[in-house]
């Protein structure tokens, strides 16, 4: 071992001296990994923000609450078996409230519905289309977590009267008031006015995924009053109709399982369904959700690593040449070298620090781009997540060091089997 | 013109001959056959040789006699196809390549004719070298290269590089780390071959110097004025060993007297 260590530091050195000698030529080589380790060390940092962004995402949702839904939230083969089931009311909530109050030791804790419906937004000269509007109770804020930057979220009164007042995104906000603060203006919600009272603090957005951002709240009542009798118009404009669910607070996320059939009971009672019939809703969690869009983020990730990969791999297949190259020039030398006792490992390693110390080079050269990079896209695009961690610098220094070992292994066995008479007589 | 360069540095005093030791490389009856293409060429057919300690040995014969193949068995840097080598007592013939380059390391320190010295490394790093893979701790290393360059006249050229040498000088770094591991035996390969022949001289005097303090020496050449500084000669022809004299062979050795002043070898 003390052997091993005394060789590897002198082949460090000999390394060392032999890539000072030959700077342009180890500069272009150690280009290639550069290239290679900024491509994968940026494709890992992408992927890290798109798993950053899909949780920020998927936080919304809550991992502790369940959602009493028409459709289930995962692909269905048999959707006409969905399609003809009843639409969930929004007064389900309230009935569930009860038997959740009647029940001792309930696993859950509240009963919220929501509906929605996309909305133009305006106010004064500028409008926001789209906009996703979202009628619920105050006890929203139980299920979701939400942030207001300015102002607050609709209180017990102002949902049950049914107050024409909104809170809205971070991005609506900014894009109806640009300069000014949002809280007290009025804004124009389908013809009717609604008075600002929160502004969302920014969440971000990320492909498009929940964000509230982009999102405006206002009581369940005052929804119910003004949108939904206008849900066949909307048909006919070709925009989708009222959404409804009821989300459903749990005690303990530890025992999601049960609180989820106790709620199935529950919705069983509320539908009136006799025991010999199927359920005819369906209820989620974020975790079904995740199962489905995580195949998807792991095949994104799978194939960005593979294609980035493909360009380390062009910069080994250089470090590769560049090290036949050395051994063939240098073979006069090697045979000088066993002729003065040195051993096959001795010069097998010797040659392999040498490609190790070029990628290991690259690889720091290409993660100082790298993060470079990361800044300036995280300035530029500053809504795209992006990740420089800790790990992604021992994990790229690990390649590099691997990539190296693996490219210089062919030419250093070359050099390390050379016969010395052989390597002696060569000009 | 050459002979008379050589002969001017020769003194008539007596050539010293020191007494001979141990048996140092006892060669018996070797072959060595290569296959080049479809031809098998038999380079050595059939040697027998012992070297003893404190000898000065040149082999000399014209090329293709196997001259260059009998030094590669010698060095160890080949093995034979039959035949018994022992070096040291050590069977050579059976051993594997780790084994050859440990014994090249310790017991033989080679001096070629283009001095192979690593371009980019100083004098001491290149004298260094054999040591580091005898795996020497880096002080004791520094210090045995510095005396060996001191002890070859290169006491003030440790940092210079080969390219800052001149041919002799280089030579002499050779030498020394020929030297430095304190070897069984030194095998020169026409070390005046690239050098002038006055240059040549001082290494010839260098040379016969490390014979006088207890070194042995093999010296090849095919230069009969650079053989005549030996006190053996073997020549070889298509493989075997013609004539084994001692002395030059076909030379009055009383006329070919070589004694030289140590020191004043180390001042040119």
């Amino acid at each position: 071992m003390k052997r091993f260590l005394y060789e590897l530091e002198e082949s460090w050195k000999i390394a060392a001296a032999q890539m000072r000698s030959n700077m342009t030529r180890s500069t272009l080589t150690a280009l290639g990994v550069i290239i290679g380790i900024v491509a994968v060390t940026l494709m890992g940092t992408a992927i890290s923000g798109i798993s950053i962004g899909f949780d920020n995402s998927m936080s919304v949702l809550g991992d502790d609450v369940l959602y009493v839904t028409q459709w289930p939230w995962k692909p269905v083969d048999d959707w006409w078996n969905y399609r003809d089931r009843k639409k969930i009311e929004t007064d389900y909530a309230e009935k569930i409230n009860r038997i959740i109050a009647s029940t001792p030791n309930s696993n859950l804790i509240v009963a919220v519905p929501t509906s929605s419906l996309m909305r133009s937004v305006k106010s004064g000269g500028n409008e926001v289309d789209g906009v996703f509007t979202l009628g619920t109770t105050s006890d929203f804020t139980v299920t979701s977590t939400i942030d207001c930057k300015e102002g607050r979220f609709f209180n017990e009164i102002e949902s049950r009267e049914g107050a024409q007042v909104v809170v809205v995104g971070y991005d609506v906000a900014d894009a109806l008031f640009p300069s000014a603060s949002a809280i007290d203006k009025t804004v124009l919600i389908n013809g009717q006015n609604f008075k600002v009272i929160g502004v969302n603090a920014r969440q971000g957005t990320f492909l498009g995924l929940f964000s509230w951002d982009s999102m405006v709240a206002i009581p369940l009542t005052a929804f119910n009053k003004y949108f939904s009798s206008k849900s066949a118009s909307d048909a006919r404009l070709g925009a989708a109709s009222t959404e409804s669910d009821v989300r459903v607070k749990v005690k303990d996320k530890k025992k999601l399982a049960e609180a989820k059939d106790e709620l199935t009971g529950i919705m069983r009672r509320v539908r009136g369904l006799s025991p010999e019939k199927k359920d005819d809703f369906s209820i989620n969690e974020q975790q079904a959700f995740k199962s489905t869009l995580d195949p998807v983020k792991n095949t994104i990730a799978i194939a960005g690593l593979f294609i980035t990969g493909l360009s380390l791999f062009v910069g080994a297949i250089g470090i590769m040449n560049i090290t036949f190259v050395s051994v063939k020039e240098r073979t006069k030398e090697i045979g000088t070298r066993k002729a003065l006792g040195a051993r096959r490992r001795t010069i097998l390693l010797q040659f392999l620090i040498e490609s190790t110390a070029l990628c290991l080079l690259g690889g720091f050269i290409g993660l100082a781009f790298a993060y470079l990079l990361c800044f300036g896209i995280g300035k530029a695009f500053p809504s795209f997540p992006i990740q420089f961690s800790f790990g992604l610098v021992i994990a790229s220094m690990f390649v590099s060091v691997l990539t190296g070992l693996v490219s210089g292994f062919a030419p250093a066995w070359t050099a390390s089997r050379l016969d010395p008479v052989t390597a002696l007589r060569y000009e | 013109m050459f002979c008379d360069a050589n002969l001017s540095l020769v003194d008539n005093s007596s050539l010293t001959t020191r007494p001979p030791g141990a048996v140092v490389i006892d060669i018996e009856n070797i072959t060595k056959e290569y296959v080049m293409g479809e031809e098998v060429v038999r380079a050595l057919r059939g040697v027998t040789l012992q070297i003893r300690r404190n000898e000065y040995l040149a082999v000399m014969g014209p090329s293709g006699s196997g001259k260059s193949t009998l030094m590669n068995m010698l060095g160890c840097l080949d093995t034979p196809s039959s035949g018994r080598y022992e070096f040291n007592g050590r069977n050579v013939k059976e051993m594997d390549d780790d084994e050859l380059a440990a014994i090249r390391n310790r017991e033989i320190g080679f001096v070629f004719q283009t001095f192979n010295l690593l371009p980019r490394a100083n004098a001491l790093r290149n004298v260094e070298l054999p040591l580091i893979y005898a795996g020497m701790d880096p002080d004791t290393r520094g210090q045995r290269a510095e005396q060996a360059l001191i002890d070859v006249g290169l006491g003030d050229r440790i940092h210079h590089k080969p390219n800052e040498l001149s041919g002799g000088q280089r030579q002499r770094v050779a030498i020394a780390r020929a030297l430095v591991n304190n070897p069984s035996i030194i095998l020169a390969d026409e070390p005046t071959g690239n050098l002038d022949s006055k240059t040549g001289d001082e290494i010839m005097a260098l040379l016969e110097d490390l014979y006088l303090r207890g070194n042995t020496i093999i010296l090849v050449t095919h230069e009969r004025d650079i053989a005549a500084h030996a006190r053996r000669t073997i020549h070889l022809r298509d493989g075997v060993i013609e004539a084994d004299q001692v002395g030059f062979g076909g030379t009055d050795i009383s006329s070919m007297d070589h004694r030289l002043e140590p020191d004043a070898t180390m001042t040119t």
